[in-house]
């Protein structure tokens, strides 16, 4: 199922007391590609877990959360659950952790569908098939039928992120779906989810920490701060002319050693740099 | 894909020597129980101080004890009251343990909390104190065996079983299932309980070993099934006293005790390794990459915020 755009306004969220999320607000067109920045703790997961309504017992939410036409904030449990993995779709960092280990990846990656829609025995095989062809999973009918520690890593990425879109949600939410992998890996996701948001059909929201990735899959950011956005706007420009000091030491951070005054230490570092500027480019080919 | 091992769970648990082994005493406890409901070779109960102590001939196979009964027939026939007790320790001991360990584990915070003193409590106590006070009340028996047995180890499945839910609950996979849409219930049935049924039917093929023992124990001390039943614990208590002049007559029920307490603990490892697909074949090269990396539950904390602070995971520009 396909829902439109998302308006998140004044939202703050407290756990135990502590204020986490301070009054945010922002919007998300149809099809829009957003992308969150800041540190750990900055609350970047959080905004996520609050938009799918997975917050942690007792936490304290006010403010709106609107998908569509619909109001998330203060819907009940039995609600949430039919938003979530319809409209809204979850990508996690830790492709191995994400996916239960017990379960074949085929049963794992039609879940939400199944969840949602009646689907016969044959019809959700046929799905699982579609599914895995869809994200680029080469030998559709081996992977159905593995196990999750029978694939590598990035295959196992693409299957939960097979999961997430199953239903055909109108909100994807990836969570540092490329941390966890390695460089060449983190290419082809990263043009999976690309490919995936294309149309007006699904929006994205792509976490990370990583200026570099943000910059080739979002169209527009929000730098995290302490539970704030310190800044947002389109992405080549918070790259190019950044405002707010928090962004600019993401992208110091980004291009060598936080600590100021600090020189890289060795040649090992700018060859890394080197090929990953080389990746940059060669998926903007 | 080629994988030496059976890939399903049966053709795993059949393939390996101690689940053989374990399912193979399992059925000969089973059908001798069965057997004797419908014949022996002798009556279980017949004495006559004749037949006193014979040894084994083709009329008594096993020899007699000292009131002239036959040990075959008894052994045959005491297999039922084994049987009666893993079942009834199983049933009772299972469910205790798996309700326990859902409430105390995942339920809310002020149900959780005092059933987990509870239980540090309920551990504490001896399932054989348990057991001679509740004959006590009730009168001595199989049911008091096993419902003793049954507390007894239930609260010890339960314990196991809810650190188990606790840590699994922590996983990514059952959040991602909470993202998928599945109700907490749901989670429960189709992540949950799955991932816990490798340590719960350990955990039970244990207890099931450990009631035979306990209920041998317990009518030894005379606690258990009626004098009229005959049971191994029993045969136990009343040849024990001969072990010097006739030590065969002490052999045979310490030796079906020992087999068949032996089956449950090896099938309990047997059936741990025949449910986990991990286990199903060597593990391929791509398991091994990727640390244990931040989850998404870490990151509730407002702590690490200072600007520009090393990212938390191998991100590509570093």
């Amino acid at each position: 199922m396909t829902a439109p755009a998302l308006t998140v306004s004044g939202l703050t969220v407290a756990i135990g007391g502590t204020t986490l999320l301070h009054d945010l607000s922002f919007a998300l067109a149809p099809g829009e590609r957003l992308g969150f920045i800041g540190g750990s703790g900055s609350g970047k997961t959080l905004t996520a877990l609050a938009i799918s309504g997975l917050l942690p017992e007792g936490a304290e939410v006010h403010g709106s959360i609107r998908l569509g036409d619909r109001e998330l904030v203060g819907l009940g449990e039995r609600e949430l659950s039919r938003v979530r993995g319809d409209v809204i779709g979850m990508v996690f960092q830790e492709p191995k952790s994400a996916l239960n280990p017990l379960r074949r990846l085929g049963r794992q990656m039609t879940e939400s569908l199944a969840l949602h829609y009646t689907l016969s025995r044959a019809q959700r095989r046929e799905a699982a098939l579609r599914l895995a062809a869809q994200v680029g999973l080469g030998d559709p009918e081996r992977i159905v039928r593995a196990y999750p520690h029978e694939v590598s890593g990035g295959q196992r990425q693409r299957a939960a992120i097979a999961a997430a879109i199953s239903a055909s949600p109108g909100l994807l939410l990836a969570d540092e779906p490329t941390t966890a992998l390695d460089v060449t890996v983190q290419r082809g996701v990263l043009r999976l989810l690309r490919e995936l948001t294309e149309g007006d059909e699904c929006s994205l929201v792509f976490i990370t920490h990583d200026l570099a990735v943000l910059a080739e899959i979002a169209e527009r950011v929000l730098v995290f701060d302490r539970g704030r956005i310190v800044e947002q706007g389109p992405t080549m420009r918070i790259v190019r002319a950044p405002e707010h000091a928090v962004t600019r030491a993401l992208i110091a951070a980004a291009a060598g050693p936080a600590v100021p005054g600090a020189r890289p230490r060795s040649t090992v570092e700018d060859g890394a740099r080197g090929s990953d500027a080389e990746v940059r480019d060669d998926c903007n080919a | 894909m080629t994988r030496s091992a059976p890939p399903t769970a049966r053709g795993r648990l059949i393939r390996s020597p101690r689940g053989l082994f374990s399912l193979v005493v399992l059925a000969l406890l089973l059908s001798a129980a069965l057997i004797s409901l419908v014949w022996l070779p002798d009556d279980p109960n017949f004495s006559s101080a004749y037949r006193a102590w014979l040894p084994p001939s083709p009329e008594h196979w096993l020899g007699t004890d000292g009131s002239g009964r036959d040990l075959a027939s008894r052994l045959i026939a005491g297999s039922r009251v084994t049987v009666l007790v893993v079942l009834g320790a199983a049933v009772v001991s299972g469910a205790i343990g798996l309700v326990l360990a859902v409430l105390a584990g995942l339920g809310p915070r002020w149900v959780r909390e005092p059933l987990v003193i509870l239980i540090d409590v309920l551990i504490a106590f001896p399932t054989l104190l348990l057991a001679i006070m509740l004959a006590a009340a009730y009168g001595s028996g199989i049911p008091v065996v096993v419902a003793a047995v049954g507390i007894g180890f239930g609260v010890a499945i339960g314990r196991v079983v809810r650190a188990e839910l606790r840590q699994l609950a922590r996983e990514d996979y059952v959040l991602a299932a909470r993202a998928a849409g599945l109700s907490r219930w749901a989670v429960l049935r189709t992540h949950l309980l799955p991932g816990v049924a490798p340590v719960f039917t350990v955990q039970l093929s244990l207890s099931m070993g450990l009631a035979i023992l306990a209920e041998a124990g317990l009518s030894y001390l005379g606690f258990g099934a009626p004098p009229s039943v005959p049971s191994w614990g029993r045969m136990l208590a009343e040849t024990q006293a001969f072990i010097s002049v006739h030590p065969a007559v002490v052999l045979w029920p310490g030796l079906a005790i020992t087999l068949t307490v032996l089956a449950f603990t090896l099938l309990g490892d047997a059936l741990r390794e025949a449910l986990d697909p991990r286990l199903g074949g060597e593990r391929s090269a791509a398991g091994a990459d990727a640390g244990s990396g931040a989850t998404l539950g870490t990151a509730t904390g407002l702590i690490a915020g200072l600007p520009g602070a090393p990212p938390d995971g191998p991100g590509v520009d570093r």
